[in-house]
């Protein structure tokens, strides 16, 4: 176990990167905490595969060092960092027999037989394969043949992280529930450093005690679950996490007073005059609907009843948005005004989140 | 995949059944007519029976060229399967040199077969030929159409130079339908290099091997125009393999009772090695799957 | 690159050591051991070096290749190639190959697409059966073929035609064709075929707009095939033709035991005949090792 740190990392496909987007993974550095468990998420192509890779050693960063408890290993080749990985799709080993794939990663570094033979087993029981041990691999089902890349994954106790690659996108989703459980106790029991990458925010909120937010080769936020769901750092973070995502409307900030389509919104804190393409974003679980009085005049396009709360699809002067409403709340009648929840807005400049209450904010 | 029962699926198997009937299954008919009959010219056919076959059976000449069949086909499969595999294996996975090593590896391939008699034929001449003038100069007494070790080695070496490209060829198709994870996992898992090769690339390699075997022992168990033009099959019979000399019996000596009873049982020899190939390698296919 | 790992604290300090370690992380990511590439000159080389030797010659005088050994030709000749190309009997050898081997080639893959999707898609009496027979003709020794095809032939009148050369090699190659095709079709759902169909089209329209279209690269590689095979065949070429359309493979071996000497004539000849295989392939470049798996990898 150990605690990895990025120094400068930045990597590019190419041999000689010219503009900004040549880069698949721009400059970062980041210390991922020895022992906490971290969700990657991000859309695909955002560079987060690019930076699991790097970390596990299989790509040479085009720039910056890579540190395991301080210790550079940037040219190390991936057996010496003693890293695991588990991978997008099912890499078995077909002409060998489960047990021996669970086998494979501890015989290639010659542990002693009696050891292999309890650790195959328990990591066996974990997966649920304890029965079919002795089966070939070749012809299992993709989740079966997944299961036992986990399993290879797990098999080694003393690894320095255990990096995971979207590694339940093959399987069934009752399956996946329950494989990602067994990852959190696992985690918990043996308190490996874990790097999960994945494009599902569920997966990554349930999984994770923090979340790493990619967007475009950029590491655009990093946080607990409760941070990205009321604080985004980024109008992405606000998009991409919540269902449906962040509201955002063109505004213009000046103190505490937000001024959206020529109707003033009152904001929870006062601003420093703010440059740049401004905009403010409320999540739709803090949008209230109501008859007449104060707020932005909206249209009701659509009410979508999904279970445990109604998706309302507004027209907020020909802006889309959407608000939340609980089961139980009925959608007011006559509707035609919207007004948020004045502690639940934030201000982005440039896509960017600002943060409030700056001196010159309070003199204004 | 489950396939939908249609009968009338037959007719869109109708012209090639026409075709290759027209084409195998009336020659196959002459055949078989010439080997149960006797003639003494002027077309007057007798029966003869089995007495064709029993003939060739008891024959040392069938015998002895079924033989050398044998040992070359061994040999070219011993040497040709393992080289085919290490230089797929070593080729560029991708890019320019890939493509330029695709392309003049696959060149053999498309040359007529008497030309490549043709091109060995003069390659090993120890007069105006570069093998055979360096070998001379070097001290070796080389000459492929007096000694019959000679002749054996060039053959074999020119059958190697023709064909190895094919198995290579497949080899690298199976190679790069592995996924870059499965060597990424066995980086993480440190696995040896023999272990990549033994437990990833040989079993994804296997589909295709079988292929390249199956072809390779057909072809060269029907190896005919090259040896031919390099050898005539000789010095004496040393080179004389069973396509040789059925067409010396068949249209050298036009015994066409003995030659066509040859054919059949030829034809017979290479169906019945293929289908135990063949059975043999998808049985033990099977036995992994379970 | 040279500004990423002079960044590299460290790598910085000594900058010897930055030209040093930039050139040997590059190679280790593009290719494996330069060992590999020792094996493939040496294997190279040891396939062109006949090839060369063959253009080696044929650029040469008869004289001098008589006269004496050398690695290159001293006086540079194209008077073989001149002799092949302007004398009918030796060009219409060319020609007649490549009518026969078109000719081959179409009829090969026409008549194997229908039979390819049929196996592919529906199970009826005898498939299977009918499947290894086929597969069978492709094991046929045409040695043993011969004879008979040459009184086929001549019986029907049709000896020394083109067609009864691109006939008789269908023998081997639409067995070959259903063989690639079929693996081909495998790969291309069901679901295609139904949708078509719910969609209104016809079988045939639904086979050339729709399916041929989806298995292109199977038909390049199926015709790639017949193409060689036939091109390469010369034992029931030779023995189906006379003069009309004997092909150039069968000239050659004609002029070797005829006049026996004018290598130089033999050779040009011989490069010539790589000629067309060289261009086909120069052509499937990109597709060659997709196509030598037979999509069935």
């Amino acid at each position: 176990m150990a605690k990895i740190t990025l120094d400068n990392l930045a990597h590019s496909y190419l041999k000689q990167p010219k503009s900004d987007d040549d880069w698949a993974l721009k400059e970062l550095n980041h210390d991922w905490a020895d022992g906490e468990a971290y969700a990657l998420l991000g859309s695909s192509g955002c560079g987060k595969s690019t930076l699991l890779n790097i970390i596990s050693g299989l790509l040479r960063p085009s720039r910056g060092r890579i540190l395991f408890d301080g210790r550079d290993v940037t040219d190390a080749p991936t057996a010496e960092r003693n890293i695991a990985q588990v991978f997008q799709f099912p890499v078995v080993y077909d002409t060998m027999t489960v047990g021996e794939n669970l086998a494979f990663p501890l015989k290639n570094r010659g542990a002693d037989p009696k050891y292999i033979a309890e650790r195959v087993n328990s990591i066996a029981a974990m997966i649920g394969m304890e029965d079919q041990l002795r089966r070939k691999a070749r012809g299992l089902t993709a989740d079966a043949k997944q299961k036992i890349s986990l399993g290879r994954g797990m098999v080694r106790e003393d690894v320095n992280a255990l990096l995971f690659d979207e590694p339940l996108t093959v399987i069934d989703p009752h399956m996946k529930w329950e494989l990602r459980t067994q990852l959190k106790q696992l985690h918990h029991d043996f308190g490996h450093t874990m790097i999960y990458v994945t494009h599902d925010q569920t997966e990554a909120l349930t999984f994770a005690d923090k979340v790493v937010v990619m967007y475009d080769g950029r590491v655009v936020q990093i946080g607990t679950p409760q941070e990205l769901f009321e604080r985004p750092a980024h109008t992405f973070v606000g998009f991409f996490i919540g269902s449906p995502g962040m509201n955002l409307f063109d505004a213009q900030v000046s103190g505490a007073t937000a001024t959206v389509q020529g109707v003033a919104v009152p904001l929870g804190d006062s601003y420093a005059p703010v440059a740049g393409q401004v905009q403010i974003g409320v999540r739709p679980e803090f949008v209230r609907l109501h008859a007449g009085g104060e707020g932005l005049p909206a249209r009701i396009l659509r009410v979508e009843d999904v279970g445990r709360h109604k998706i309302v699809r507004l027209d907020v002067g020909g802006t889309a948005a959407n608000a939340i409403l609980d089961e139980g709340t009925p959608v007011p009648a006559g509707a035609d005004r919207v007004s948020f929840d004045t502690e639940a807005i934030n201000v982005y400049a440039d896509e960017w989140r600002v943060a409030p209450g700056t001196a010159q904010g309070r003199a204004a | 995949m489950n396939k939908t029962v249609n009968q009338k699926a037959w007719f869109l198997v109708l012209p090639v059944l026409i075709l290759v009937g027209f084409s195998a299954v009336i020659p196959l008919m002459t055949v078989v007519n010439y080997s149960v009959q006797d003639t003494f010219g002027n077309n007057v056919f007798f029966w003869a029976g089995l007495d064709w076959f029993r003939d060739m059976l008891e024959s040392e000449r069938m015998w002895n060229a079924l033989g050398r069949q044998l040992v070359f086909s061994s040999i070219i499969l011993a040497i040709e399967v393992p080289l085919g595999i290490f230089v797929a294996l070593n080729m560029p996975k991708k890019g320019f040199w890939a493509s330029f090593c695709l392309v003049l590896m696959s060149l053999p391939l498309l040359i007529p077969w008497n030309v490549v008699g043709t091109i060995w034929q003069i390659f090993g001449r120890v007069d105006i030929g570069l093998l055979g003038y360096v070998l001379a100069k070097l001290g070796v007494n080389y000459n492929y159409t007096q000694n019959v070790i000679d002749a054996w080695a060039t053959v074999i070496i020119m059958d190697v130079w023709h064909w190895t490209s094919l198995v290579a060829l497949l080899a690298y198709a199976g190679l790069q339908s592995i996924p870059d994870a499965y060597y990424q996992a066995a980086k993480i898992d440190q696995a040896s290099r023999w272990k990549v090769f033994r437990f990833i690339e040989l079993p994804k390699m296997a589909g295709v091997l079988m292929i390249a075997i199956l072809l390779r022992f057909m072809d060269s168990f029907m190896i005919y125009t090259e040896p031919f033009v390099v050898t005539g099959g000789g010095p004496g019979n040393a080179t004389t393999f069973l396509s040789i000399d059925l067409v010396k019996m068949a249209l050298g000596q036009f015994d066409l009772g003995p030659a066509a009873a040859f054919s059949l049982m030829y034809f017979l020899v290479i169906l019945l090695i293929s289908w135990v190939f063949y059975t043999v390698m998808t049985n033990l296919d099977k036995r992994d799957g379970v | 690159m040279s500004d990423a790992t002079t960044s590299a604290p460290g790598a910085a300090s000594i900058p010897g050591d930055v030209s040093a370690a930039e050139p040997r992380a590059r190679t280790r990511r593009r290719f494996r051991p330069n060992g590999s590439m020792i094996v493939m000159a040496l294997y190279l080389l040891f396939l062109m070096l006949p090839i060369y030797w063959l253009l080696n010659m044929s650029l040469k005088t008869n004289a001098e290749i008589l006269s004496g050994f050398s690695l290159w030709p001293r006086n540079l000749t194209l008077a073989n190639y001149e002799k092949i190309l302007t004398d009918p009997s030796w060009y219409m050898g060319y020609v007649n190959s490549i009518i026969y081997v078109t000719m081959n080639t179409v009829i090969s893959i026409s008549v194997a697409l229908p039979a390819a999707y049929a196996f592919s898609r529906y199970s009826f009496m005898g498939d299977k059966h009918l499947f290894f027979w086929l597969l069978t003709n492709r094991m046929a020794p045409p040695a043993v073929f011969a004879l008979p095809f040459f009184q086929l032939y001549s019986s029907v009148g049709l000896f020394d035609t083109h067609i009864a050369v691109a006939l008789a090699h269908t023998l081997f190659n639409v067995p070959l064709a259903v063989w690639i095709l079929e693996g081909f079709m495998r790969g291309v759902p069901r679901e295609i075929d139904e949708t078509a169909y719910i969609d209104g089209y016809s079988f045939p329209k639904f086979f050339v707009k729709i399916f041929m279209p989806l298995i292109a690269s199977g038909i390049g590689v199926a015709a790639f095939f017949c193409f060689m095979f036939s091109w390469v065949e010369l034992l029931l070429s030779r023995t189906l033709t006379s003069v009309d359309a004997k092909p150039i493979a069968a000239t050659m071996t004609r002029t070797v035991s005829a006049s026996g000497l004018d290598w130089g004539v033999l050779a040009a000849a011989g490069v010539l005949t790589i000629l067309p295989g060289a261009l086909v392939i120069w052509f499937v470049r990109n597709y060659i090792a997709k196509g030598f798996a037979l999509g069935r990898v």
